[in-house]
């Protein structure tokens, strides 16, 4: 089908053509890059560079400005660049007992919160892998389905649960078990709750993920070498599912140790936790320089575990 | 480990005085609907290499996991060593497994895996050690014992798992497909290594296996299942030369099965009629004269000559070749028999087959015949 009168725009069609075959060409053989390409500037954006911000206004000092914060980089008039590093506020962090007793503070809590989490999680991954093709799906499908509703939504709503006029404490009472309502919101015991609660699933799905990995043939090879199931569960299982343990451990320490709306809502102002002080320092006192300061050692705390994982998901692949 | 020379040659034959190492009466086993063992009864003697051989879904594994003690029974017994296994846990028996996928446990190196039943039963540190060294040398691997499951090849994690079950020197050693993960060649070799190493330790052996070729070779006794029955238990010579049923003699090896009416039932012999001629046996069988029965010949046990003529008598009947299939060290020949039927006949390539005039080729008119001793009459 060639039509005679297009004859003149014949040849720019097909130079325009063979370009765009040699564009699609080039995207093809460096396809590798960039697909690598995208996650690394994705993770330039939007987490390295707010670093730097961060870790600059750090080492700035308050100023009566907008932003409230003295510059790194001074010109003076004689033309003279000065950098200005302060490293007050990182001193003033470690002199103040408040913030290094609300770090301890803090991991204490996380730390608790995981190993609870632990506790309870690995019984729960474990029942899932060994339920039946119908009960499986259904199980998992129970674990991810909190996801479905706002966090906020689901902390608002232990709150009218833990309530001194909650439900719990209203069916406890018509139950005539107890007389006076038991003190649950704004305990401590509340903020273990809401992090148990929420953090659950993220210990629970990479635990599932590794044990259903697991060759039930490796149990059954213990007991028949005389294992009873308590020592093959300490000797065979609980060794193979340690990259689980890690994986989910973590997934739960690191944000739970930052948590700042469930001790906010479920601890009000009894429970002293980073990501309050944090905020009482950006938002209320408008105290950016301190504010960064204490998100950075946050930071520095978290890194450790962190690479505690990594270790140990090298040493995974490298039984693979 | 100790080489038994008091254990017989052929335990089963001496059933009066020996006691059954394993007893195993009216065992059933049923998933929901379906019956994976049905009704099984089986006596296996100390020092025997008894394979359980049949296709998948037969019954086998399940059989050797009752064994084992990682399946409950729905009724029946197991006696090992004259205890009654029902209520002993898998972690009590006197068994020792070696699993298909072998089951070594990858966070361990061979060393530990060799141990870890040892330390179960707290042997001493020293007599772990002297042990563990010892079985790795009876399966060569003792510049191995560092290494972790995965450095290994598929040969050698496969003696790891027979060293890790034969370490705890168990009553019973129970292989579930012990070879079938390895290549044709290796499987081979391991055959007889493993018949090799039964006899060095003197264990009682029993093997679930698919591959008929095995378990002949392993075998001092077998049993050939199907659908959770045992079709036929006897030595490999007795199942290959004796087959009882069409089954049998279809499943191991290959075998022509045809149709005939006994027409005599000697003391000493049996005549039966077939469409193409009479079949003469020079033994007794106890066959209903006038019944039909079926009658089965090995392909090898067939002779092939050239004849134009057709040629009468028992034993023999005239054919036509209908194909040749040159295997090498053998030739396979489809002949026609005047009724139609077709027959694999074997023959080993003796001499070289450079003449074309002596060689037996497509639509040559030939005579077959066979031993009085060759035919085997099938009960069903």
């Amino acid at each position: 089908m060639t039509d005679f009168t297009d004859d003149m725009s014949e040849p720019l069609q097909g130079e325009r053509q063979s370009m765009l075959r040699l564009v699609m060409r080039r995207i093809q053989s460096k396809w590798r890059q960039i697909v690598t390409v995208i996650p690394f500037f994705w993770l330039l954006v939007f987490f390295l560079a707010p670093f730097f911000i961060v870790a600059k206004i750090s080492l700035a000092e308050l100023a009566i400005a907008s932003p409230p914060f003295t510059s790194l980089i001074e010109w003076t008039d004689s033309g003279i660049v000065t950098i200005r590093l302060v490293f007050d506020n990182f001193v003033y962090i470690w002199e103040d007992s408040l913030y290094f007793d609300t770090y301890v503070n803090s991991l204490k809590i996380s730390v608790t919160s995981t190993f609870l989490c632990l506790v309870f999680g690995y019984p729960i991954a474990y029942a899932i892998v060994r339920s039946g093709p119908v009960a499986k799906p259904l199980l998992l499908f129970a674990i991810i389905l909190p996801f479905w509703t706002s966090f906020l939504l689901r902390v608002y709503s232990w709150m009218g649960l833990l309530a001194d006029q909650g439900t719990i404490n209203n069916l406890l009472i018509a139950l005539g078990i107890i007389d006076e309502p038991i003190r649950m919101l704004y305990t401590e015991f509340a903020v273990y709750i809401g992090i148990v609660y929420t953090y659950m699933p993220f210990m629970i799905l990479p635990l599932y993920a590794n044990m259903e990995k697991l060759d039930n043939s490796l149990n059954e090879a213990a007991a028949d070498l005389g294992s009873k199931p308590t020592n093959t569960f300490f000797k065979i299982t609980l060794p193979l599912t340690m990259p689980g343990i890690v994986a989910g451990s973590l997934l739960v320490f690191i944000p739970a140790t930052g948590e700042y709306v469930i001790p906010d809502l479920l601890g009000g102002g009894n429970v002293q936790m980073i990501g309050r002080v944090l905020y009482n320092e950006f938002s209320r006192n408008s105290d950016w320089p301190v504010a960064a300061a204490v998100a950075i050692v946050l930071l520095f705390i978290l890194v450790l575990p962190i690479m505690v994982f990594q270790h140990y998901q090298g040493k995974a692949a490298e039984e693979q | 480990m100790t080489v038994s020379a008091t254990v017989s040659a052929a335990p089963w034959l001496e059933q009066e005085e020996q006691q059954p190492l394993v007893q195993i009466r009216g065992v059933t086993k049923k998933y929901g609907e379906v019956t994976a063992v049905d009704n099984v009864d089986l006596d296996i003697y100390k020092g025997e290499l008894f394979c359980l051989l049949g296709g998948s879904g037969c019954g086998k594994s399940t059989l050797l996991r009752m064994l084992a003690g990682f399946e409950d029974l729905n009724a029946g017994t197991i006696t090992i060593d004259g205890v009654d296994m029902a209520d002993v846990p898998a972690y009590e028996r006197p068994t020792n497994m070696m699993f298909q996928s072998y089951a070594l446990f990858p966070h361990m190196t061979v060393e530990k895996n060799v141990a870890f039943g040892l330390e179960q039963d707290h042997v001493p540190k020293f007599d772990i050690a002297d042990r563990v060294h010892e079985i790795l040398k009876l399966v060569e691997l003792e510049d191995f014992k560092k290494r972790k499951p995965k450095q290994l090849s598929g040969g050698q994690r496969q003696r790891v798992a027979l060293a890790r079950a034969l370490v705890k020197r168990p009553k019973l050693l129970l292989l579930d497909e012990p070879l079938a993960a390895l290549d044709k060649k290796l499987r081979k070799q391991t055959q007889f290594e493993l018949a090799n190493i039964q006899d060095k330790v003197g264990v009682t052996f029993i093997v679930v296996t698919h591959d008929q070729e095995e378990a002949m070779t392993l075998s001092s006794r077998m049993a050939v299942m199907d659908a959770g029955r045992f079709k036929q238990i006897g030595t490999p010579t007795e199942i290959y030369e004796f087959p009882e049923s069409r089954f049998v003699a279809d499943f191991i090896g290959s075998a022509n099965i045809f149709e005939g009416r006994v027409i005599e039932d000697g003391a000493d012999h049996v005549r039966v009629e077939t469409e193409f001629c009479e079949v003469f046996i020079d033994h007794g069988h106890s066959v209903k004269e006038g019944s039909k029965i079926w009658v089965a010949l090995r392909p090898e046990k067939i002779r092939l000559d050239k004849a134009d003529a057709a040629t009468e008598g028992a034993n023999q009947t005239s054919a036509v070749i209908d194909d040749v299939g040159y295997l090498g060290e053998t030739s396979i020949y489809k002949v026609r028999l005047p009724n139609g039927e077709v027959f694999d006949v074997t023959m080993p390539n003796q001499s070289r087959p450079t003449h074309a005039t002596t060689r037996l080729t497509w639509e040559d008119k030939v005579n077959i015949s066979w031993d009085p001793s060759s035919a085997m009459l099938l009960h069903s």
